[in-house]
């Protein structure tokens, strides 16, 4: 049995598992579904904690980083970032 | 004018005529599905064979287009005239221009590879300008949910990033794809966030799209008589639900994709586009720029 990773990443509303989510991604290794920009219109969770709880590791959060000094209204990338996966074993 | 300092875009429903349309349309060579063989072989004719002329970076809008074209006809358009006079000024210059094909699933299936849908991205580079350019969207034929519209998301386009530095962004809350009639027109802000979805019919679907720039300071282009005064101060959070909206209400809506943190900025940064866009260096919308300006020391 092979195993193959399946990853999430949702950006969050504030930095907080409990926030709403406001952007998805989901990339499937085990080559079940592909998923691409565009596919759905809705969360596969409403917050960061609901993928916690249906079995998903968090693997990686993004970091506070203070705002420079002098560009402190501009705005860029969505910020509260986290990465999750799951294992699945299988014949792939 | 608040609409578009709001969310980027604006639409102009079946505004161009099924007669233009149809001479846009003979123009490029657009065919029948079957008797196309493939993208590459797609496009090679549709450079080789249609009367959109190549134009130099740079050209004025007004030498663009030769007299009478469907592309002259549809500038000529008084609404479209209108809305970039408006935004980008009568004197405004192209930068340039393409036509966008989106091929149904049985290219893909013929040439063997994965059908996809285009990531999203912001156009040309990262742009941290005050002055915006403009990029026209146009519309020939229908487009169904299923042939995958030009993905958009309403209130991105302050937001300075990397062109496809956003593609890992999946699925954005809030996003919206263009289905529209024969004749749309569609004008977003040179840094709104987009992407083209994936075409599932049958049939080919076309965006022609223009991209322009001022030549001038966008201030006040759109209300020539300068009689524009923003409005005056109103209470925040106790407030009267009671009075009619305003404008203040268009620039100050927030968008579901927006962080709880950064929609502040997002409202700080309509506002000071909002001080171009008039020329009231001072004016203020709920009073987010007055409170940080308010610096004493």
């Amino acid at each position: 049995m092979a195993k193959r990773q399946k990853v999430l990443v949702l950006y969050l509303k504030f930095p907080s598992l409990e926030a709403e989510v406001i952007s998805w991604a989901t990339f499937d290794g085990t080559g079940k579904k592909l998923h691409m920009t565009g596919d759905s219109d809705t969360p596969p969770y409403p917050t960061g904690l609901d993928a916690l709880l249906d079995g998903w590791r968090l693997f990686q959060a993004s970091q506070a980083i203070p705002e420079q000094p002098g560009e402190e209204y501009r705005t860029s990338y969505l910020k509260h970032e986290f990465f999750f996966e799951k294992l699945e074993e299988g014949d792939f | 004018m608040a609409e578009f300092a709001s969310s980027g875009c604006l639409f102009f429903d079946e505004l161009i005529d099924e007669q233009t349309n149809k001479e846009f349309l003979d123009d490029i060579g657009h065919t029948d599905i079957d008797k196309a063989d493939s993208v590459n072989d797609f496009y090679k004719n549709i450079k080789a064979t249609s009367s959109i002329p190549r134009i130099p970076a740079g050209t004025p809008l007004k030498e663009a287009f030769p007299k009478n074209s469907p592309l002259d006809k549809i500038f000529k358009n008084e609404v479209v005239e209108g809305a970039i006079t408006s935004l980008v000024g009568s004197n405004t210059i192209v930068d340039h221009q393409f036509l966008h094909i989106t091929f149904p699933t049985k290219y893909f299936n013929q040439a063997n590879q994965r059908q996809m849908s285009q990531a999203n991205h912001q156009d040309s580079t990262i742009d941290p300008r005050s002055t915006f350019d403009v990029q026209l969207f146009y519309f020939p034929t229908e487009v169904t949910k299923e042939m995958g519209g030009t993905r958009y998301h309403p209130g991105t386009h302050l937001r300075i990033v990397n062109e496809m530095a956003i593609a890992k962004y999946q699925n954005i809350l809030g996003q919206k794809s263009i289905v529209c009639k024969p004749g749309t027109i569609g004008i977003f802000h040179s840094g709104l966030w987009h992407g083209a979805g994936v075409n599932f019919s049958e049939n080919i679907r076309y965006m022609f799209k223009v991209r322009l720039q001022p030549t001038e300071k966008q201030e006040l282009l759109w209300d020539p008589e300068k009689k524009y005064q923003p409005l005056p101060n109103r209470a925040l959070y106790w407030t009267d639900e009671t009075k009619d909206q305003t404008i203040n209400d268009i620039l100050m809506r927030s968008y579901p994709w927006q962080e709880a943190d950064t929609n502040r900025l997002d409202k700080i940064n309509v506002v000071k586009f909002w001080r171009l866009l008039t020329g009231h260096k001072k004016m203020d919308v709920d009073y987010w720029l007055t409170r940080i300006e308010n610096e004493l020391y």
